[in-house]
């Protein structure tokens, strides 16, 4: 087996920087600049965002509206997903709808959300919870779903009161499930809320980068972008690390 | 357990019904706004009229074109991409976690760029749909070629097999059923982004035509085409799961 010269991250570094390069390149030679605009000016801009309170202040509000959504699917989407997964009875009869619901293409009834929630964050809120709440209540129903059946037994033969498996069993071994229940729910929660504000919006990021976009500042559009961008990365990275930490004891 | 089926059928449909009942009871008395909410009976009339006249034809026929050409491309693309990756695990290693990144990305936000760079109509859309739809393509696809069980690699090398036999009698068959869940996962998410960009700025498409009925409050043609739309998405996931199990049966 011969290695390679270089790890494998600082090949991918390396190809990041060569895009980054190319882009650049690209950009200074032969590129509109109502359209185009090279990564360094890009890196100009975001830089200027420190001080534009205008553009950190849409910032907070899209997290604003994404963390208020996140925290209402949880508060949702955990008990009814327990609730599904636990009750055969309410697996076999509410789980079908759930999964039709989940089905439905949610930009359809984009246009009713602002209808009934106005052009305000309320709006934003509502159609990021619709996003996030189905991944939650889906993965936890699997999560209880593929619990050992022994250890249920096996505690239930010993004597555990229901409340004693629900807390020594069945709680712990769904905490994996609902770390990958909550990325996937933050990953659908920015796309609910990003496209809900690209929609129609007074204020947030989805607003800006339109008003970007139509005044042909794209520097300034691609530093929004790259801004939510890292955001979004960040994110997903840390529930994806909680998720690994979380599964270790597991198995 | 017979029974038991039968009785989560009726409660699903008293669900339902509870709901369609309740719609129709808050509108009927005026509860609500009929702006807001239509009346059932009116929604349901003019989804009837929809299917009746086929007025829905047309944007029927933009939404699914820029699906299928956007599917086309995402598979395309994404299957080189991927099968190109996987050949060695180097490649695997710096591309595999590249891709994963930029797919947890919000591709959404890009899509006024896009508008900018190809315009309101239809080549907007199949650029976004394609972007979306070539991750969960090639991310599968590596996965698929690149974990394919390394008994089965050896014992047909052992036995002489060619190159062209290796790919096409033992990797692929291995690969496929992993590959055709990204497929399938890919032509529902370019569905979904496709009908979002028309929802945010189209000139037509089954999306377009929910939001035109939405700013010219005419929000019974909206339901029927909302009801509409659900419906094809529904029928699109239930084909291409069927197809999925189908194959990945053929290949067990």
């Amino acid at each position: 087996m011969k290695g390679p010269v270089i790890s494998p991250g600082y090949a991918r570094l390396l190809i990041i920087i060569g895009l980054l390069v190319l882009w650049e390149v690209g950009a200074r030679v032969d590129g509109d600049p109502l359209f185009m605009s090279p990564p360094s000016d890009v890196a100009v801009a975001l830089v200027g965002f420190l001080s534009d309170t205008a553009v950190l202040d849409a910032i907070r509000t899209t997290l604003y509206e994404l963390v208020t959504a996140f925290l209402l699917a949880i508060v949702v989407g955990l008990p009814l997903g327990l609730v599904i997964g636990l009750q055969r009875f309410a697996r076999g009869s509410f789980y079908p709808i759930v999964l039709l619901l989940y089905a439905i293409p949610q930009a359809t009834i984009l246009p009713l959300v602002i209808l009934a929630f106005g052009i305000g964050p309320p709006s934003k809120i509502a159609f990021g919870f619709t996003h996030a709440v189905f991944p939650i209540i889906v993965t936890i129903v699997a999560g209880v779903q593929n619990m050992n059946p022994t250890l249920l037994t096996a505690a239930r033969s010993m004597g555990a009161s229901r409340f004693q498996v629900f807390v020594n069993i069945v709680l712990p071994h769904m905490v994996p499930a609902f770390f990958t229940g909550m990325r996937l729910a933050m990953t659908a929660d920015l796309i609910g809320v990003l496209l809900a504000e690209l929609y129609v919006s007074q204020a947030g990021v989805g607003h800006y980068t339109r008003l970007f976009t139509e005044s042909f500042q794209p520097a300034k559009l691609f530093a929004i972008v790259a801004a939510l961008a890292a955001i979004a990365v960040c994110l997903n990275e840390t529930f994806r690390r909680a998720e690994r930490h979380m599964s270790r004891w597991h198995d | 357990m017979k029974e038991r089926r039968w009785i989560y059928h009726l409660v699903q449909l008293a669900f339902v019904g509870a709901l369609l009942g309740l719609w129709q009871f808050v509108t009927a008395n005026g509860m609500v706004s009929p702006i807001l909410l239509p009346s059932l009976s009116s929604s349901w009339d003019e989804f009837v009229d929809l299917l009746w006249t086929g007025s829905y034809l047309p944007d029927l026929e933009v939404t699914l074109y820029e699906l299928v050409v956007a599917f086309a491309i995402a598979a395309t693309l994404g299957c080189m991409v991927g099968y190109l990756t996987s050949r060695t695990r180097y490649s695997v290693r710096v591309f595999d976690p590249l891709f994963a990144g930029i797919f947890s990305i919000p591709t959404i936000l890009l899509f006024p760029l896009y508008v900018l760079f190809f315009g309101l109509g239809a080549g907007s859309k199949i650029a976004i749909g394609s972007t979306i739809a070539f991750f969960p393509v090639v991310l599968n696809t590596i996965a698929g070629f690149a974990n394919v069980d390394q008994l089965y690699i050896r014992a047909a090398r052992a036995m002489g097999a060619s190159g062209p036999q290796m790919f096409w009698s033992v990797m692929l068959p291995a690969a496929f059923p992993v590959v055709i869940t990204g497929l399938r996962l890919g032509l529902l998410l370019a569905f979904l982004s496709i009908l979002g960009s028309e929802t945010i700025a189209s000139l037509a498409g089954l999306g377009h035509r929910i939001v035109t009925y939405a700013e010219s409050m005419d929000p019974a043609k909206m339901f029927a085409y909302i009801f509409f739309a659900v419906i094809m998405a529904v029928v699109l996931s239930t084909a291409v799961n069927y197809l999925e199990a189908r194959v990945k049966r053929g290949h067990g």
